[in-house]
């Protein structure tokens, strides 16, 4: 573990991409099995450790350390697992264990360990680890293991091993399980290439690129189809039936995470053989709801009878992968298009899973113009009542294969121009990890009339969309401009002539019983500073009422 | 009779009444003790200095032959008496010349230790701790999540770097004064014998520790040098070098920092940096308060750094504890103060 935890730290700090596949094919090489078979599964966010929480780690320390010291150690490093790691108290070298765990010890000893002996067995694995080793572990086991290096690099890695495309190692890929050692065996040539036996894979899924004004030159409408882009969930749904004559379902979402368990309505409903591609949505009184219905259901471990009833989960499918297992996706997108209406309509009639499938609508259009003004207007351009759950529009070259990744080209997605307005910066809270000495999360308000005149009300909370020059900016401001002080949060000057105007972009606008101004933002960023604007010309809370009324 | 009759904090520095002195004074006064070089303890203009014969030099090369109006050299060990107070000096391992200024009156001993550690370090002599009534402390690494590994760890950690990455030049942030040379001497220590680039910066001090004894090894002028050259070398430059224009003459850097902040990830990212190095010239927690403990002090006083956790401390361990609110240290780019972005200063 101390070991992995050494390459793993390295790698966190390491920001090329050919230096990290190298750093990882290094580490893959030098490192026998099952070690590395289980690196890879982390690198991969194949482990998962169910049983531990930041609160198990927050007792353990407890036990262990003066709150003061610790509270005074946490507020510096503004990490937890990092704290608990630098400060645990190691017992005298005569006292530890004879050895480091090991990365295998310790992943089989967390499958097989009963939640109520998981303190102890922890604490005596932090006691046997060094600093890096305990930071590790405690990022592993609490699920918040950021290294910057996707699934897909870590394979690239391992591809690199045999001198393989990395897309030979994604082939594989899905009928493989920790720790990997037919894998390795394969691309060092000392194996067979692994069959996989799951008979619902995950496919690693294509992306699209973020379309901007200046690439239509290059694009030709006739080239493209165009469908609405859903303010939903990306799910790829696989059924079939295994070698046991089991019917499976599964969904996946687009990393290939399984969340089949979230939805079981889903899986109970879609009765075909193959794979689709589509977006998880609720629909609900024969229409689509928004992003914030559906969020009720989204990270459940267990459903209730009454989530199923009230937020009925609905596939709304656009791409067709895999049917009765034949692999469509090296097949053009017009023609994956038309297997799949077939498939959905086959699957429609009496079928009860026409509830809870249907295809997602090409929109016709000649020229951008015409696709512009659907995109802005997409109730009359036959979204119709589903309209608030667009977000976009969604362009897919007509002769596009399925490529994994993101290749640019074939796909683009072109969103709604996001919501902006115009609002006061009132608190500063530092933030955590990277940026634990900034002042990096801003709560900011709009004018509303009070009593004794406008007062800004707080409508919203933003830690990202600025650049890293203008957080400088705005941490400098927080500190020269500081009224008042509430632990980690400081309270910055803010009237009609003073103060810090920011320019806010957001998703969309719902009611809230939560805030004082009652209204929620999704999805808000900080699009610009308006460091010239006064205060007083800020936006005011009628003008986001008047965005709900109209949404 | 109060500690605070033999010294006492006042906004120029420690001021001792019974002597007329100041000890590192941020301000220029008339007698001035000095602990060791680094600029935001040793500055220029005061009438009188007292200091190790290495402290003076290397302030003499710092500000210029005429840095004070007069001088004397204390050697470890050596005492003088300044009014009639009786200063002793000993190591205390910090940098080269480096020492714990001992006052004793009247029965009464204060050891202002300036800035110390109590590991080894090849540059130095080693810090021993002195037995006294107030033991004052920094506390630059005063929380317990501070607690550096051993130097040799650190320095495999770049030369295994060395090995993967041998087309790169490592350039390795260090305080122009101390850490430099300890990072050169600790990879001669680990069998690294291929050239060391340095800094500009770094020469006139880097050549007199030479003359005092510690071996360096090859060094040369970075700038000058080939690209081939310094493919896989390791380049020494102040921390401000690193990741400023100077460092694109190199082909594809990795960027290291040896530095106590190091230990802490985000203060790492914070300067982006791709290799950490966590090589201190302070004292870690638990060298602190080991160190404290060993002077067998009754009351402690504690200058810069994270004060409270350290006063916390003190309070549990039965030990008369107070900060002493000192300002004005850790304001060069030093060890003393955080990397940029600065830390809270509340």
């Amino acid at each position: 573990m101390n070991r992995f935890a050494a390459f793993l730290d390295r790698l966190a700090y390491e920001p090329g991409r050919n230096a990290k596949v190298r750093l990882m094919a290094d580490y893959f090489r030098a490192t026998p099995d099952p070690e590395r078979g289980y690196a890879l599964a982390a690198l991969t966010g194949a482990l998962s450790f169910a049983n531990a929480k930041p609160g198990l780690v927050r007792t353990l320390i407890m036990e262990r350390a003066d709150p003061v010291l610790f509270a005074l150690s946490y507020d510096y490093v503004g990490d937890l697992s990092e704290t608990v790691a630098l400060m645990w108290p190691a017992p005298p070298a005569h006292m530890r264990p004879n050895h480091a765990p090991l990365l295998s010890e310790i992943v089989e000893g967390l499958a097989e360990t009963p939640k109520r002996d998981l303190p102890a067995r922890l604490a005596a694995w932090l006691d046997g680890l060094d600093d890096t080793g305990r930071w590790a572990l405690l990022k592993l086991i609490t699920g918040s293991m950021r290294v910057g290096a996707s699934a897909r690099l870590a394979k690239t890695a391992v591809a690199r091993l045999g001198d393989l495309p990395p897309d030979e190692v994604e082939l594989v890929w899905p009928g493989l399980t920790p720790p990997y050692a037919d894998l390795f065996a394969w691309v060092e040539g000392r194996a067979e290439r692994p069959e996989t036996n799951d008979p619902v894979p995950f496919r690693p899924v294509m992306l699209a690129h973020a379309l901007e004004p200046e690439d239509f030159a290059g694009l030709d409408p006739a080239d493209f189809s165009a469908e609405w882009k859903w303010d939903g969930i990306r799910v790829q749904v696989v059924a079939g039936r295994g070698e046991d004559g089991v019917h499976h379902v599964r969904l996946y979402s687009r990393t290939g995470e399984d969340i089949s368990a979230t939805f079981p309505d889903l899986a109970e409903a879609l009765d075909f053989s193959g794979a689709l591609d589509g977006e998880l949505l609720v629909r609900k009184d024969g229409r689509v709801q928004s992003f914030n219905v559906l969020q009720q259901r989204l990270n459940r471990k267990s459903v209730t009878p009454r989530m199923l009833k009230d937020f009925p989960a609905h596939v709304r499918a656009y791409d067709l992968l895999v049917e009765d297992g034949e692999d469509l996706r090296e097949r053009p997108f017009a023609e994956r298009r038309v297997r799949l209406e077939a498939l959905v309509a086959r699957l429609g009639g009496v079928d009860p899973a026409a509830a809870r499938l249907d295809l997602s609508p090409v929109i016709p259009f000649a020229d951008w113009e015409e696709l512009a003004a659907a995109r802005a207007d997409p109730a009359s351009a036959g979204a119709g009542p589903d309209a608030d759950a667009v977000e976009g529009v969604m362009l897919k070259r007509v002769d596009s294969l399925y490529v994994p990744g993101r290749p640019k080209g074939p796909w683009w997605k072109w969103k709604r121009d996001p919501h902006t307005v115009d609002a006061v910066l009132m608190y500063a809270q530092r933030g955590h990890g990277k940026r634990s000495s900034y002042y990096s999360d801003y709560t900011f308000g709009v004018w509303s009339a009070g009593p004794e005149g406008d007062v800004l009300v707080p409508v919203g909370k933003a830690y990202f969309g600025f650049t890293d020059a203008e957080l400088k900016e705005i941490d400098r401001f927080v500190r020269n401009h500081t009224v008042n002080r509430f632990g980690p949060v400081r309270e910055v000057t803010h009237g009609p002539d003073e103060g810090l105007v920011l320019e806010v972009a957001f998703e969309g606008l719902a009611r809230s019983t939560r805030h004082r101004s009652g209204v929620a933002m999704r999805f808000p960023r900080i699009a610009r500073l308006r460091w010239d604007k006064p205060p007083r010309e800020a936006d005011r809370l009628e003008a986001l009422e008047a965005l709900i009324r109209e949404g | 009779m109060r500690p605070e009759d033999l010294l006492r904090p006042t906004p120029r520095g420690l001021h001792c009444p019974v002597g007329d002195f100041y000890i590192d004074p941020v301000r220029a006064v008339p007698r001035a003790v000095i602990t060791h070089g680094h600029s935001d303890h040793a500055r220029a203009g005061h009438g009188h200095v007292l200091a190790t014969r290495e402290t003076l030099d290397l302030m003499a090369i710092r500000y210029g032959e005429n840095f004070a109006g007069s001088t004397q050299a204390i050697a470890y060990g050596e005492s003088v008496e300044v009014g009639r107070v009786r200063i002793t000096a000993h190591p205390a391992g910090h940098v080269l010349g480096s020492a714990q200024m001992a006052l004793s009156w009247r029965g009464l001993t204060i050891v202002a230790s300036g800035d110390y550690k109590d590991a080894a370090d090849p540059t130095c002599a080693r810090f021993e701790p002195v037995p006294c009534d107030v033991f004052i402390s920094e506390a630059t690494f005063g929380l317990p999540v501070f607690r550096h590994p051993p130097a040799a760890t650190e320095t495999a950690k770049l030369l295994n770097s060395l090995a993967v990455f041998p087309e790169r030049a490592h350039i390795v942030g260090a305080y122009s004064l101390g850490k430099a040379q300890r990072v050169m001497a600790l990879l001669r220590e680990a069998g690294h014998e291929a050239p060391i680039f340095i800094h500009g910066a770094l020469t006139a001090i880097t050549a007199y520790y030479e003359t005092q004894g510690i071996p360096l090894g090859d060094v040369r002028p970075a700038t000058g040098a080939s690209k081939a050259e310094l493919a896989g070398a390791v380049v020494v430059a102040p921390p401000s070098a690193i990741t400023d224009l100077w460092s694109r003459r190199f082909p594809e850097p990795v960027t290291a920092f040896a530095s106590g902040w190091m230990r802490v990830r985000a203060r790492a990212r914070q300067r982006g940096i791709e290799l950490p190095l966590v090589i201190s010239d302070h004292a870690d927690w638990d060298g602190l308060i080991a160190s404290i403990a060993a002077t067998g002090c009754s009351e402690l006083w504690v200058t810069h750094g994270a004060e409270e956790a350290l006063v916390h401390w003190a309070g549990t361990h039965g030990l008369k504890a107070r900060p002493l609110h000192m300002v004005g240290y850790g304001e060069e780019e030093g060890e003393d103060t955080p990397p940029a972005p600065e830390s809270e200063a509340s």
